[in-house]
């Protein structure tokens, strides 16, 4: 497993992959949160960055399917995937090292971000004036966010051979999978059971761990979600012997 | 006995691929796998790498079973594909770690540096396998298929594409590789089966129809040339 991580970051960083999507990631949050009058702290004036927490699940929801699209779709397609699956490697150690790198690079996006507090931070009228707590929750929540959108993209990765195709769904579910319940909890003939139409939505848990209160229930969630989806990818990639 | 094939069989929908072929290789054999377009060679080939799992029958690799004991198999194994396909966006040294990693192997540096010498990629070793030309392409996906030095070789189609210079470079790496392994290599080309295979399986429409060494085909079928034996027993 240890050494698909290995050869994924490698191949990120070879194909530039990871340094575009990372540069346009803190080039986007930057400028929503410096430049852009309407989501911008500065005009906002108040030290907090609820403008980034509520952005960047918008923007992961396009820049993981496109970190993870090519993960399995390009082995398939270029037929490296049968050099893997003759390797002495199994189907869990190549999906969980082929998820573990796109999760790497998502935490190396975040990383950066960490500047943007430390300058809210010392922004405040009374320096150090901001929910610290709250924000360590919200980087904990943005987290298990991008876990469960690279989930989500191994699984479309998996599901074709061609990148835009996996790119596409994982746009549609992981966009689904974060706002869509909730929309769809407001629809009439669902009002009786609309809590849990909510709670199947990744918005509820990520806007309670973004609170600063990191509730198990919350934390199950996510790892039952991305569970869920990389057990799906690994039937997948076990069909060719069915 | 190294490959040990017994009513292998592989039905895709409707269409058997490969129809119940049993074949045996010992160790220091070069066995040519010929046979047309679509006749079942490749399939052979994935099911004998555990790529894919046959619909019946029975085969072992080093002495496992390539259905129950796959992870020894493929431990086993140096495999080859079609299409050579390969890490375009990797470097050679790199992509030849990653397979020195996959199959743990110790002292991996000077392993991998004695088979680029034994490929002849000396030269081209700090390029990226997509500046590569398709020989050296070739020469870097057998390294990797030699790497961990297994007992069996399987070459789908090794030398395609190939300049007449390269071919004669591959074919004696080939002969070297078949004077202690078990080399099974499928081809296109009379003369290349003629030139370093000592055993010939003939494969027609899934079944086969020549197992024999090279030079006891040609007595059976009367002294007549390797191509002329192909083109009557496969139409």
């Amino acid at each position: 497993m240890l050494t698909i991580f290995q050869k994924e970051i490698s191949s990120f960083f070879s194909s530039l992959v990871a340094y575009i999507t990372i540069g346009v990631f803190l080039l986007a949050t930057g400028l929503f949160l410096w430049v852009f009058p309407d989501t911008s702290i500065l005009e906002y004036g108040y030290a907090g960055l609820d403008s980034l927490f509520s952005i960047v699940p918008y923007l992961f929801m396009f820049l993981i399917p496109a970190i993870t699209m090519r993960s399995l779709a390009e082995e398939r397609r270029e037929g490296t995937f049968e050099i893997l699956a003759t390797s002495p490697l199994t189907d869990w150690q190549i999906v969980l090292g082929k998820y573990a790198g796109s999760l790497a690079i998502v935490l190396l996006a975040l990383i950066p971000t960490i500047i943007y507090y430390i300058t809210v931070y010392q922004l405040g009228a009374i320096p150090g004036n901001i929910d610290t707590g709250a924000v360590i929750g919200s980087y904990i929540g943005l987290f298990l966010l991008g876990a469960a959108y690279a989930a989500i993209g191994i699984f479309s990765s998996s599901l074709t051979k061609n990148q835009i195709i996996a790119f596409t769904i994982a746009v549609f579910l992981s966009f689904f999978a974060f706002s869509g319940f909730d929309s769809i909890s407001r629809l009439l003939s669902l009002q009786s059971v609309d809590t849990y139409v909510t709670a199947a939505g990744i918005n509820e848990h990520y806007q309670s761990i973004s609170r600063g209160v990191l509730d198990t229930r919350d934390l199950i969630y996510f790892l039952s979600f991305i569970a869920v989806f990389l057990v799906l990818t690994k039937t997948i990639l076990g069909g060719r012997k069915w | 006995m190294s490959i040990s094939v017994t009513n292998l069989t592989k039905v895709y929908g409707s269409q058997k691929a490969v129809d119940a072929i049993s074949f045996s290789a010992e160790p220091g054999t070069i066995l040519g796998f010929l046979g047309p377009n679509g006749a079942g060679k490749s399939t052979t080939m994935k099911m004998l790498t555990c790529f894919i799992p046959q619909t019946s029958g029975e085969a072992t690799v080093s002495g496992f079973n390539i259905s129950s004991q796959t992870l020894e198999v493929r431990r086993n194994i140096g495999y080859l594909p079609e299409n050579n396909p390969l890490y375009q966006d990797l470097y050679v040294k790199e992509s030849l770690g990653f397979t020195a990693d996959v199959h743990k192997i110790d002292n991996k540096q000077r392993r991998i540096n004695e088979v680029i010498g034994l490929v002849g990629l000396g030269n081209e070793q700090h390029k990226k396998i997509g500046q590569l030309s398709k020989g050296y392409r070739q020469r870097v996906g057998l390294a990797q298929a030699i790497l961990h030095d297994p007992k069996v070789l399987i070459l789908d189609e090794p030398t395609s594409g190939l300049d007449p210079n390269q071919l004669i470079d591959i074919r004696k790496l080939i002969q070297e590789l078949g004077k202690d392994k078990t080399v099974v290599l499928s081809t296109h080309i009379m003369q290349e089966v003629e030139a370093v295979c000592n055993n010939v399986i003939i494969i027609n429409k899934g079944r086969i129809v020549a197992d024999d060494s090279l030079q006891q085909l040609r007595e059976k079928q009367g002294g007549k040339s390797l191509e002329d034996i192909f083109i009557s027993l496969t139409n």
